[in-house]
């Protein structure tokens, strides 16, 4: 039995596939990365599109592999969609991107508090770490915590108007969602979206 | 002073490297030094040598050649993120000064460095050993022709005899 148990989850009101969709409505030329398992299903959901590029496995890598597009294509925005549990295998990235400063990157964790692919084990966000304040003290000037139906429509604005490096921790219900798998072919996903970026 | 770092500055400008991201080594604080006064190159200080693999499949996927730099324990530390280079056949293009061979003489440096080339082949990166300065960036620019032309994962690593070794005092 833990000593501190802050589990939001329970209390979480946001559907995961809302929030998603809601971010890559109207996407124009945003470039997404996800991090594997639930957020790759949740873009997916949205929408297969050749400007997405969902991880399979680079567990820990989905923020950086977002910096280096970021870095590549300074002139289009960039989001990275991942979870809790992959953030936290890569939070030194937090430290990398925040001394980048790049001004068009936003990286949304849709914590759930949970280990979703793997039998829905606690993260430790279920235990109150705390993603937003690492997120802001790593150097993030805008890092939010995202709980309500308007602070989500907040970020949507921010994601898409906003200059500078935005980091967003959304608490997220672990009520079951369908099933949407991406296309499993890593170098297809590349190739579609060097095609789509670079023509 | 021995050329090699300006030769290989040389090098990644001539093949269009935009990309440089290292956790450093003091063997290649000169290099690192002139890819920082270089407005053409982006430098990504990174906590982690794995952030550097993910990094350079995000800048290929936005249209960026990229260089990592590390030293042969850092090679220990990308193990798994390789997989995406691997698995997605993303070009990767690593330069790493060797430890825990002659001369050594810090014991923790061994194990990894015993095992850098079996452990960076094993995730299917080519490797090449320079063993003087002069083919530090002749090797470097195989590798990256090689990388970019056939999304193959490259290697370079330099011999420890070549960059002197760090003393204790």
């Amino acid at each position: 039995m833990s000593a501190h148990n802050n589990s939001e989850s329970q209390s979480a009101v946001l559907n995961r596939r809302d929030v998603v969709s809601q971010l890559l409505a109207d996407r124009g030329d945003m470039l997404v990365v996800a991090g594997l398992g639930a957020p790759a299903w949740d873009i997916t959901a949205a929408g297969d599109h050749p400007l997405s590029f969902p991880l399979w496995g680079a567990m820990g890598g989905a923020a950086m592999v977002a910096m280096g597009v970021a870095l590549a294509q300074p002139n289009r925005r960039v989001l990275c969609v991942t979870g809790d549990g992959e953030m936290l295998m890569g939070l030194g990235s937090l430290a990398t991107i925040a001394v980048q400063r790049p001004r068009n990157l936003s990286i949304v964790v849709l914590d759930n508090e949970r280990y979703g692919e793997t039998g829905m084990q606690k993260t430790h966000t279920a235990f109150g770490v705390d993603l937003a304040s690492m997120a802001h003290a790593a150097g993030f000037v805008q890092s939010l915590r995202v709980v309500t139906a308007a602070d989500v429509l907040n970020l949507v604005s921010i994601v898409k108007n906003d200059e500078g490096s935005i980091f967003a921790q959304v608490k997220v219900s672990t009520d079951p969602v369908p099933l949407v798998l991406p296309p499993k072919d890593g170098e297809m996903l590349k190739n579609r979206f060097r095609e789509a970026v670079l023509g | 002073m021995s050329t090699w770092p300006l030769e290989v500055h040389r090098v990644l400008h001539d093949e269009g490297v935009r990309q440089v991201a290292f956790v450093p080594d003091a063997g290649l604080s000169r290099l690192i030094d002139l890819c920082e006064a270089d407005i053409a190159i982006h430098i990504v200080r990174l906590t982690t040598e794995e952030e550097g693999v993910a990094l350079l499949a995000g800048a290929w996927l936005g249209g960026d050649k990229g260089v990592l730099l590390m030293q042969s324990s850092g090679t220990g530390n990308c193990i798994n993120m390789l997989s995406l280079t691997k698995g997605s056949r993303f070009p990767l293009v690593m330069l790493v000064t060797m430890r825990g061979e002659e001369g050594e003489t810090n014991p923790a440096q061994v194990p990894m460095g015993s095992a850098t080339q079996q452990v960076l082949e094993a995730m299917g990166a080519n490797v090449i050993r320079a063993e003087s300065a002069e083919q530090i960036a002749q090797y470097l620019s195989v590798g990256l022709k090689r990388a970019y032309e056939t999304n193959s994962s490259e290697a370079i690593l330099i011999a420890q005899h070549v960059l002197g070794f760090k003393a204790f005092k």
